[in-house]
Parts: structure tokens; sequence; C-alpha cells
């Protein structure tokens, strides 16, 4: 299958693979760590820990586990040091952590000057330092402009994560951030693969990252009817995509970065090849601000692309990772994907692992693509958890509360974000 | 030591992540104890926060090393 997609844009573009994943997601510090805890179906929701959460709507979210980073935990001393951490907000220290996870996973530090001139980095966020603004406003308010610390524009800037894991690394190659709401981890993977198409870089290391659980980010959220207010004593039971009694998505943290190369450059050193990206779509809704068109006909244009790009029928899609985010709008995504599978939709499974990590908005498109990977390595569709009582009928299977162990050689991963922005990302199997 | 002289040390130690032994009279924040431009502004508002004064720019520029610091703060305060 990705045999014959392959030779199709072989002849004139250049292929790009998979060879390194790196997260930190709501359920662990680190891929496998966090893909074992997808598998099992757990939920990463609580009751917010960070910060006294009783006077918002919405009390209960899906934070990261710190901890001395043993048993999935994040220990922040591993990937920054304390001297650092003090100068960036904590979107950055997430992204480093997950692109050092991923560099490293990819077995690509190198030191000479052409491939460092040859890896790019396009690791963004949907908000950025939001929890920095909030506090160096109030610090103005309180003592004044001269308090304001130099570290502060730097470590609330988004392309920030993109600058911190080039100087780590030295990588010198395109340096850009993606800014696309709750699809920025998805444009980014597409957009750095097709930096590599066209020969910008043979290396870009690609993802996004969030850290929005806060009292300002949590009370926007809720000020747009967005989030779940309504499970306070079973937080780990409102994500719940697709069924009957959802009532908003919960918020989560955290991030995901791939490393994309180019398909000949990944050969010729060896590297462990995951998957290879088939295809990338992008579209707009031109309709609301938060909103999707009532038809997903936006989502339903960005999957169309994806599989033009790649030159193969939705039919040979084996699994969907879905926007899903827990919200009215989960049946209007799967609308738009019965329309797109037609009499193939018997065939296919989609799930919401937004059920499980919450909603990590420019981390999620990233998170969720590399889950797409997994569900290609290990021929398994994770779950869609709490999905007691559909919503709608539908032909497609959504995975309801247990994995999926079925052939997988294709996946798609769908973003959607405010603005009506949509990206998809298909993902093949190399054989 | 003067109390002046320890409190300084002290926001050094913690602001720049340097061993104390690092911190001696001569040494420069940039070219000894691994400070970059920011790292000396951020240098010079917590020693105006500890201290309770205020440190203008242009006297700001001429605190290069610890002894430096001290000195000012010490007439300063």
């Amino acid at each position: 299958m990705s045999g014959k997609a392959s030779t199709k844009k072989g002849s004139h573009m250049r292929r790009v693979v998979v060879t390194g994943l790196g997260m930190v997601t709501p359920l662990a510090c680190g891929v496998e760590e966090t893909w074992t805890r997808i598998l099992a179906g757990e939920s990463g929701a609580a009751p917010i820990q960070r910060f006294d959460a009783s006077a918002l709507a919405t009390t209960y979210a899906c934070e990261i586990p710190y901890g001395d980073g043993t048993n999935g935990t994040f220990n922040p001393d591993e990937w920054m040091p304390a001297k650092e951490r003090r100068k960036v907000d904590d979107f950055i220290l997430y992204g480093v952590a997950a692109a050092t996870q991923a560099v490293h996973d990819a077995g690509w530090t190198p030191e000479d000057e052409e491939s460092l001139l040859r890896t790019g980095v396009m690791i963004g966020s949907g908000i950025g330092g939001l929890n920095s603004i909030a506090e160096t406003a109030l610090l103005i308010k309180e003592k004044g402009p001269r308090r304001v610390s130099p570290f502060f524009i730097p470590g609330a800037l988004i392309n920030l994560i993109s600058g911190q894991v080039s100087i780590k690394f030295g990588f010198k190659g395109p340096n850009h951030a993606v800014v696309t709401a709750c699809s920025t981890g998805a444009h980014a993977i597409g957009d750095a693969a097709r930096l590599i198409q066209h020969g910008d870089a043979d290396v870009m290391v690609a993802g996004g990252a969030e850290s929005a659980i806060s009292e300002i980010g949590i009370a926007g959220f809720n000020a747009c009817k967005a989030l779940s207010t309504k499970r306070p004593d079973a937080p780990e039971a409102a994500s719940r995509p697709y069924d009957i009694d959802r009532d908003g998505f919960v918020m989560g943290e955290g991030s995901g970065v791939v490393v994309l190369e180019e398909y000949e450059h990944a050969k010729a050193r060896g590297a462990k090849i995951y998957a290879e990206v088939l295809g990338y779509g992008l579209s707009g809704d031109a309709y609301h601000i938060t909103a999707p068109s009532e038809d997903g006909e936006g989502g339903e244009r960005s999957m169309r692309a994806a599989l033009k790009n790649a030159g193969i029928e939705a039919s040979a899609i084996d699994y969907i990772n879905a926007h899903g985010t827990s919200t009215m709008a989960d049946v209007i995504e799967l609308g738009a994907v019965e329309r797109l599978l037609g009499d193939a939709a018997g065939k296919a499974t989609m799930s919401s692992t937004k059920s499980m990590t919450g909603h990590l908005l420019g981390a999620a498109g990233a998170i969720e693509a590399i889950f797409s990977i997994l569900a290609i390595r290990d021929q398994v569709a994770p779950p869609t958890i709490n999905l007691d009582n559909p919503a709608v009928e539908t032909k497609i299977d959504l995975a309801p509360n247990k994995k999926v162990e079925r052939e997988i050689n294709v996946a798609l991963s769908n973003s959607f974000g405010f603005g009506g922005t949509n990206a998809s990302v298909l993902f093949g199997k190399v054989s | 030591m003067s109390d002046v002289a320890e409190r300084v040390k002290k926001i050094v130690v913690e602001h720049l992540g340097v061993e104390e032994d690092k911190v001696t009279e001569n040494a420069s924040f940039i070219d000894d104890l691994g400070a970059d431009s920011l790292d000396t502004v951020e240098l010079v508002m917590a020693f105006e926060e500890e201290f309770g004064i205020e440190i203008p720019d242009d006297a700001a520029e001429t605190i290069q090393t610890f002894g430096d610091a001290v000195k000012f703060i010490s007439e300063a305060s």
C-alpha cells in the first residue's frame, strides 16, 4: 500500500519518514509510558492540583504527573537546569523535553556543520506563555514596569521552543513555529514535512507544546463554553467523545515532538523508521471563530486534500485518530468522515485519544500524530474511553472503551482549531 | 564578609547557578560567572528588590564584578 503511494510520489518528490518520537502528556512523561496507559484505557483527568480552582466553573483537568522521573512521572530537572527553567514558561520546558526525547530516539545528534545546517526545528504552541503574561501583568500593577524580568518576553514567545531546541542541539536549518490553535501540532508536522520535500532541510524536529492549565486559561475557555463543567466528582469520566452525555472538553497540557527525515537520508544512516508521512491537507472553514461549519465540510476538504496529496483512495484508510474533543462538534467530524469513507466506513476504526489525555490544544495534533504512528507500528487502534451511549449511530468502529487489534497500514490524524483552521496528516507503514 | 556582601553573593549564586566559592571580589558576572547581558539586567533588578534601592541604568553599566556590586550597594543603602 505505502509502496504504491511512494512510487507515485517518488518520481518527483522527496519522501519523508518519521525516525524519532518524544512526548510529555497527562498520562506520563515518555512515549512508551504514555502509549502503554493509552492502550490500557487510562484517564489523565483529576481535580486541578496546581492552583486553587474553586472559583472556576471547571475544577478539573488533565495535568502532567510531576515527580522524580520514575514510573512515568515528569521530573523537570531531567530536561532543563533549574537556572534555565526560571527563565521560561512551562510550555517551553515541555517542548524542550519532548524534543530532547525525539532527537535521542532518532539517534540524531550530529556534530558536523553540514548536518547541522540541514536540520531544522518547527515546534509551535496554540497560546504560548499565557500564564507568564498574566503574572507579569499583575506584577506591573503591583510593583510597576521596572520590575518586569528581561526573560519575560523570550520566555513567553511561542517560537522560543524552536529557538531553545536549536540552541541546545546546534540545529541551524529552518527555524519556525506554527500557531493555529488546536491544529498547531498537526500543521507543524505537515509543514515540516513539506520543507523536507521541497529540499529546505533533510531533517526537521516538529511538533507542539501547551501549558494553559492556569486560572486565566481555564477561565478563558470556560467563557467560550468549551470546557466540561459537570463532573467535578468524576473527572475521569468527563472527557467522553461521541457519548450522549458529553458536555465539553477537558483541558490537557504537554507536548509531542517527532523527528522527520528524508527517506534516503534515514536509510543511509540506518535509522529506525516508524512510518512515512504519506500526505498532508489543510483547509479553512470561513465560517465562525470558535464553531466548525455545521456540516463539517471544512474538515472534509482537509482530509480530501491529504488523500490527494498522498495519491491514495479514502478506502485505504484503516485508522483515524479523530479530533473528537468531547464537544458537540464530535458528530460533525464523524459525519464528514462518513462522507469521506463512503462504503468503506464499515472497515475503518476511528477513536479519540482525547478521552484519555484531555485536549492538549497546540500539542494535541502532535501527540495524536504519534499515537497514529504507534497504531501503525503495533497494529492496534487505541480506545475511545467513556463511550457508553453513542450520541449517533455510525458504521465506523469508534473503539468504545477497548483497544482494537487490527491491520493498520494507513492512519489519518485530524486536528481542527478555533478560527476554522483544519489539518489532516496521513501516515503509512514502511515495509 | 559584610552583611551586604553575603546577601549579594546569595543572589548571584541563585540567579547564575554558580558555586559560592567562584563568587570572589574580582569575579566578573559575564566573563567569569557565565552571565549574559539579560542575566545582568535581572541581577541588578534583584539587587534593587533585596536592598530597596534604585540603580539607574548608567550606574548599572558600571557594575561588572561582585566587588562592584557590593561597593555600589553599600554606598547606596
